[in-house]
């Protein structure tokens, strides 16, 4: 007979200081209201099953879910990253279809129960750089987005994919208001998009996805800074050109198509040698940038090309 | 009016009302209540503060003259040392808690960077007017060469609005508006001074006494 005497999964309370794992005032706020709210609108997130252990994950400590899902560039609902978790509250997520198009063989477009059903659900705790300096350790749930991506066949034009966020004037900003264009698109080259590291998630500490962090999914791609990782995606397309992408067009020298994370290429306003993990501390701690986000095993993909020109 | 602007209680209930944002956001650090970025909104909020207080002393030459409260001067030295001071606050938090002192890394930023080389420049400009802002200052430069020394406040003001507007990633609406205040405040000032100009031409033709 086996005595088990330990139970063998670390829980979020064993990495997280308790309390910050779930601002309990917030929860017991979301319990009380959960029965006056009608379905589909304000849903609260809910917990999703069957999650498996990446070994991509780091065993950094994960940041606080509090701080996760409060402090979001999410442009279409405010530019000040307080605003997000207050203005998408009320974010209709469902209904919800992306589809796949362009130089596939296969068109298809897939509501949200199929698309969970592609491939089994990974945690995956990336590091997440943003290009404005700072960074997270978040333990996403999601799956390769290759295993999306292969559904319809790419044709050997398919050179890149180009996604594009949701986008609807009634419940978002105005391209006016946010100052960028919308809807918001985003764009990888096919080699990138089929990298195991390319993640598609559609939750996160378990859970699924808040409003905020890009409900129902998004792209998580940890060797690159934040703004890649497009939210709430509606419609991917496979081109033979490298696609548009949204803070690229808003200002090209500071946001390259590539956007790979490389403390050797400055920001024009700041160094990116060094980036402040928050959560740690008072302040956060600043740590030394690493290159591609210490995610080397994509290096591969860049071995051709100038990174200091193709930042 | 003019026994309430003269009153040492008006000028300590405004000492205290300036320190309060400072003082809140003391109790924030001490709380530990200053969002997911602490940095960022402690620099934040410093700088906002800054920025305010420039605007604000820069008002009062104006509002006394179209507000005909010309008791409101014995407010401006204060406003511009807070200004002052909240500028020195935003620029501790940058070397201590983004650059931990390096001055090297310091240095490298503001050669490197056009809004923090705007900005240190703002900074530096300000620093003669707080040394020469007492009245033994006054005496010792003369009025006149006094004045014109603290002219360099409206440089201060416009490097801080260039500053904020450099460092923006793309919603440039809060920097143009200051850019709209400090732009009416010296339209006002132009316009008051013209006005004294006309007074004062109109007095001339009455001989001096010699």
């Amino acid at each position: 007979m086996v005595i088990r005497t330990q139970t063998p999964d670390l829980r979020y309370s064993d990495v997280t200081p308790k309390g910050v794992y779930l601002n309990r005032r917030r929860f017991l706020a979301t319990a009380l209201a959960a029965p006056l709210i009608a379905p589909g609108l304000a849903r609260a997130t809910n917990k999703l099953t069957g999650i498996s252990k990446s070994p991509f994950s780091t065993t950094e400590q994960a940041t606080a879910l509090d701080a996760v899902t409060s402090y979001n560039n999410f442009y279409e609902f405010g530019t000040g990253k307080d605003e997000p978790v207050v203005k998408a509250k009320n974010f209709r997520t469902s209904p919800w279809e992306v589809s796949l198009e362009g130089e596939v063989m296969k068109p298809k477009t897939l509501d949200l129960d199929a698309l969970m059903k592609l491939a089994p659900l990974e945690e995956r705790i990336f590091r997440h750089r943003c290009v404005e300096g700072w960074s997270f350790v978040i333990p996403w749930v999601g799956f390769p987005l290759s295993a999306l991506l292969k559904q319809v066949e790419p044709t050997s034009k398919a050179k890149y994919v180009a996604f594009q966020s949701y986008y609807d004037p009634k419940q978002m900003l105005s391209s006016r208001e946010a100052h960028i264009q919308f809807p918001y698109v985003e764009g990888l080259r096919i080699d990138e998009a089929m990298h195991p590291l390319a993640t598609l998630s559609i939750g996160v500490y378990g859970e699924t996805l808040p409003p905020q962090n890009g409900a129902p999914f998004r792209l998580t791609l940890p060797w690159k800074y934040g703004f890649k990782s497009i939210k709430s995606i509606v419609k991917i397309r496979f081109v033979e050109k490298q696609p548009p992408t949204t803070w690229n067009l808003e200002w090209g020298e500071a946001y390259g198509f590539y956007a790979n994370v490389n403390p050797g290429v400055d920001h024009p306003t700041h160094s990116q040698a060094t980036e402040v993990r928050l959560g740690e501390g008072r302040f956060g701690s600043k740590i030394r940038t690493q290159i591609f986000n210490g995610y080397n095993q994509v290096a591969g993909l860049y071995t051709l090309l100038d990174l200091k020109k193709n930042y | 009016m003019k026994k309430f602007w003269l009153s040492l209680w008006t000028k300590a209930l405004l000492f205290a009302l300036c320190l309060a944002p400072f003082l809140r956001l003391l109790w924030r650090i001490y709380r530990g209540d200053l969002t997911a970025n602490p940095i960022e909104f402690i620099t934040h909020t410093t700088g906002d503060w800054t920025i305010r207080f420039l605007m604000i002393t820069l008002a009062i030459t104006p509002l006394r003259a179209v507000l005909n409260q010309p008791q409101l001067i014995r407010f401006r030295r204060m406003l511009g040392l807070f200004a002052f001071f909240y500028a020195c606050s935003h620029f501790a938090t940058w070397f201590w808690l983004d650059k931990s002192f390096d001055v090297h890394e310091m240095w490298d930023d503001i050669v490197k960077r056009r809004f923090i080389t705007v900005g240190m420049a703002g900074l530096l400009l300000m620093a003669p007017l707080a040394v020469t802002s007492t009245a033994g200052w006054v005496r010792r430069l003369g009025f006149r060469r006094w004045q014109l020394l603290h002219r360099l406040i409206y440089f201060t003001a416009l490097a801080g609005v260039i500053h904020y507007y450099w460092l923006v990633k793309s919603d440039i609406r809060p920097p143009l508006r200051y850019a709209a205040v400090l732009a009416v405040l010296m339209l006002l000032r132009l316009a008051v001074m013209v006005k004294k100009k006309a007074a004062n031409s109109a007095r001339k033709p009455v001989p001096a006494n010699i």
